[in-house]
Formats: structure tokens, sequence, C-alpha cells
């Protein structure tokens, strides 16, 4: 994107300090193509170089100023002319004046705070770019929020049904699952007064976006999962063991920025044999953990951890880091 | 920091009781609509067809039914159940009008195949809705499928466990 006169006078290119060493993470866009992108998390610092290339040497190039822009945005597609920024860094690079060659400035944005994890959904988008100002050249990166083991995760029990016809009671082994968690469970019959034919997990994800009067949900079956086909009778027991890794699915979002949420549940499904479906929904839960790091979790992402539950095991953790980068 | 490898053994499950495994299932439910008898003679003719019930629902008064009813008969039904409760209540095979005009030639609605299939379409129509939890708490559904005949001067009530 660059604005008219200068368009054609100077080229700018953004490049973090350590590109080669980051890893990327891919994305989903607006328009559903998927993309890579630098991760980064809460607290870490990001710096690079911004290289402004004049076309033409010889010829000087008259500019307002050259600043860096470090921005996070939520965007919701009902709402497209409002851009909400919760975060917003400026750092000047250059003052009005010209530029007789082509230069590099050095950038730095310490231990920048990333509250939201990059999202990008039916209704609403959260991410977070650097630009610059006159030529505007943007950069996005993805955020990835982490948690870690909650202290408190009780399973989830509960007896359900139609009085006299059908009676179960289902247990999930955790109200709260990691990204690459196991659910692990079971459906147990209590009374079987009508003819099932098979019974399916799903697993819905459910966007809202808007406050008050307006709130709009949208409702998106991630996954469908058959846990029994038959006909159960009393005192049956079936076996849960659904893999979250096989699914595109983000952490559990709860009111970002008061703007819009994220929120996973699981739809049990029994359907008889006239196609009638009888169901129970169950909110769940999910959390994004940190990748395995061989040697130890570096000092700035313990920083980033110590943001989120579980705060006693970060603490430890943030200990652990400094010792070992002090030792 | 070792990641652990998530614990996927199943959860501890009460053993089944083999009564309950081996035994009769709770939900036995079995509609037939036969025999069909054509009575009566001229303008008054119609044909009747036998609704038999086997169940062991604690829902329905009797664990073994055979009534008459003829076409009408699951009309009625249909409308109770369509004002009487929330029941998305399926379609009934059709009126069969044209076959009913004069001098259309063969016997229109008493000819063997339309009889057959109107029985299947009513046989459907029984098991579809017989089954269904909210229908069963509707005493015109009982009174069709148990009673002697049909009264449609009868007052539309809720059912529970008989």
């Amino acid at each position: 994107m660059s604005f008219f006169s200068f368009g054609q006078s100077a080229e700018i290119d953004v490049v973090l300090n350590d590109a080669e060493t980051r890893k990327k993470a891919e994305h989903k866009t607006e328009d559903g193509k998927k993309d890579k992108y630098f991760l980064f998390y809460d607290g870490e610092t990001v710096s690079g170089k911004v290289n402004v290339t004049l076309k033409n040497p010889g010829k000087r190039l008259e500019h307002q100023g050259i600043k860096i822009e470090f921005v996070g945005q939520i965007e919701l597609y009902y709402d497209k002319g409002n851009h909400h920024e919760f975060v917003s860094l400026v750092k000047d690079l250059a003052r009005p004046g010209e530029m007789t060659q082509s230069q590099t400035f050095d950038f730095e944005f310490t231990h920048v705070e990333k509250p939201y994890e990059s999202y990008t959904g039916q209704n609403a988008e959260k991410r977070m770019i650097r630009r610059l100002n006159d030529i505007t050249k943007e950069l996005d990166i993805v955020v990835h929020t982490l948690s870690t083991y909650p202290e408190l995760n009780s399973s989830i029990k509960m007896e359900v049904g139609i009085e006299d016809c059908l009676h179960i009671e289902f247990e999930y082994n955790k109200s709260k699952y990691h990204l690459k968690d196991v659910i692990v469970g079971k459906i147990y019959f209590l009374l079987v007064r009508i003819k099932i034919k098979h019974m399916e997990i799903d697993i819905i994800k459910r966007e809202t976006t808007g406050t008050g009067p307006s709130v709009y949900h949208e409702n998106d079956t991630i996954a469908k999962y058959e846990i029994m086909d038959g006909a159960p009778v009393r005192g049956e027991s079936i076996p849960i063991r659904l893999f979250l890794a096989g699914y595109d699915l983000t952490p559990t979002m709860r009111d970002i920025n008061k703007k819009f949420s994220v929120r996973y549940y699981l739809n049990l499904v029994l359907i008889d044999e006239e196609e009638r479906r009888y169901f129970k929904q169950q909110e769940i839960t999910l959390w994004r953990k940190g990748d395995v790091v061989r040697k130890s979790m570096s000092h700035q992402a313990a920083i980033a951890s110590q943001r989120f539950e579980g705060s006693a095991a970060s603490e430890s953790a943030l200990e652990k880091a400094a010792k070992e980068e002090s030792g | 920091m070792a990641d652990t490898i998530a614990d996927t053994r199943r959860l501890y499950t009460k053993p089944q009781n083999l009564n309950d495994a081996y035994g009769p299932p709770s939900n036995f439910l079995e509609i037939d609509v036969s025999n069909p008898q054509t009575i009566g003679v001229g303008r008054g003719k119609y044909t009747t067809y036998e609704v038999r019930l086997k169940t062991n629902l604690p829902i329905f008064k009797l664990k073994e039914s055979s009534v008459r009813r003829r076409y009408s008969d699951f009309e009625w039904l249909r409308a109770e159940l369509e004002r009487e409760s929330k029941v998305v209540v399926p379609p009934l095979p059709g009126k069969a009008l044209i076959r009913q005009l004069p001098f259309r030639g063969g016997d229109g609605i008493f000819e063997d195949s339309f009889i057959e299939e109107r029985r299947q379409g009513l046989e459907q129509f029984l098991n579809k809705v017989a089954g269904h939890p909210l229908a069963q708490n509707e005493r015109c559904l009982h009174m069709f499928l148990q009673d002697e005949s049909v009264d449609k001067n009868y007052t539309p009530s809720k059912v529970r466990q008989a």
C-alpha cells in the first residue's frame, strides 16, 4: 500500500533481526488463504532494520518524517471502517527532511506487550502489523498466547435425559484442554426406551461479535466424530477418545477487548431410527501450550507465561530460565 | 520441561448387569398395519386396516393390542397431534381424490395395488409417530392405537406413565 507521488521514488523493506531463526506459523487470512508469518509471543522484543532504497539515486526525496508503528488491531467484518487498536507504539526513525541516498534504520520494540492471539474468523480478525508512514509498508506478524497447565481442571460429569425415555450420564475427563490434547470420556446409558441408531460427538466453535442488544453468534461445526454405531441398552458404557491435534482449533477467547469471543462446545448427538436427534452441548475451554523447548524456556517466553494461568508454575519457570541463562 | 504424553486410558466403568446385557431391551415397540378389508356397499364402501401393536414400554397401557382403523381415522390422529403437541408430524400417504372421481374406470381406491401402497404408507406413518417421545404423551395417540374405537369428541390430554 503506498501513497501517490512518493510511490515511485523509493522502496521500503522491513527485515527482522532474527528472521533466520524465528519460527513461522501458518495463519488463515480473511479470504481463506493460508500463509506463513513470523511467530511472536507476548513480551518478546520485535527488532529489525528498515531499508529505504531510492529508486533514482541522484534525485532527492523530500519527506515529512519516517516512523515505524507497531499496531495490534481488531477488525469486525460488519464494521469494516473501524479498526480498534489495542496496541499502538510509534518510533521515529527520521525527522522531516531530505534523503539523498538509500538508508537503513534500526528499530527495536522492547519486550512489547501482545495481549491477544491472532485470530481470523467469520466476523472478526486480530493482527499485529508494523508500518511506516508517508510511504507505507506493512509487515504482518502472528501472535500466539501461551498458557500453562491450569491448576484447577475438574472433569465434567452430568446426568441428562428425557423423562421416562432416555437417561444418560456423560463424562469428559477435563474441562480445559490444550490444542494437542485428547478428550477422554464415556457415555453411560441408564435408561433406553427409544431406538437409537448411532451416536456422535461434534466440536462446535461459536464466534460472538458485538455487545449489548446487537450480539451476533456464528456457529461452525469443526468436527463430527462417530463414537457408537448400533443400539445400546441399559448399563452399557461407550468410551470416547478424541484427539484434538487433528482439527483446526484456536484457544478459547473470552470477550477480547470487549469486542468478540471465540468459544468451543462439545455436542453429544444421539440419532434414533427415525432420524430424530437428541443432543447435549457442553462448553470446554481450549488453551495453547508452549512448544517443547529442548534446552530451556527462553527468558522472554517466561515473562510471557507470567500473564496467564498457573502463575505458580511460571514463577518457577522464570527462576529456572534465569538460572540457566546465568549458569 | 519434559512434554508428557497424554493419558488416553479409558475411564472407569461399572460392569454391566448380565440381565441388562442379554435380556429383552427396554425399547421394544412394533407396529403393523395389515389385513385390509373393504366393507359396505355403494357410496358407503370403505376399507379398514388392522393396527397391531406389541411393546414393553410402560407408557402403553396394553402390551399387546389390535384395532381396526380407516384412513379418516389416521387423518384425525394427524390433525390432533399437530394441534396438541409440538411434534413435526410426518405426512400421510395421499388422499387419492382423483381415484374417487366417477366414471374413472377400474376399482379406484379399492384397487389392490392402491390399498397395498396406502397400507405401507400408513405403517410408516405410525412407526414414525409412535416412537416419538412427545407424541407418546398425547391421549389421542393412545386412543388411536389401543382403544376399541376412536371417540372424536374426546377431551385432549397428556398421558403420564401408565
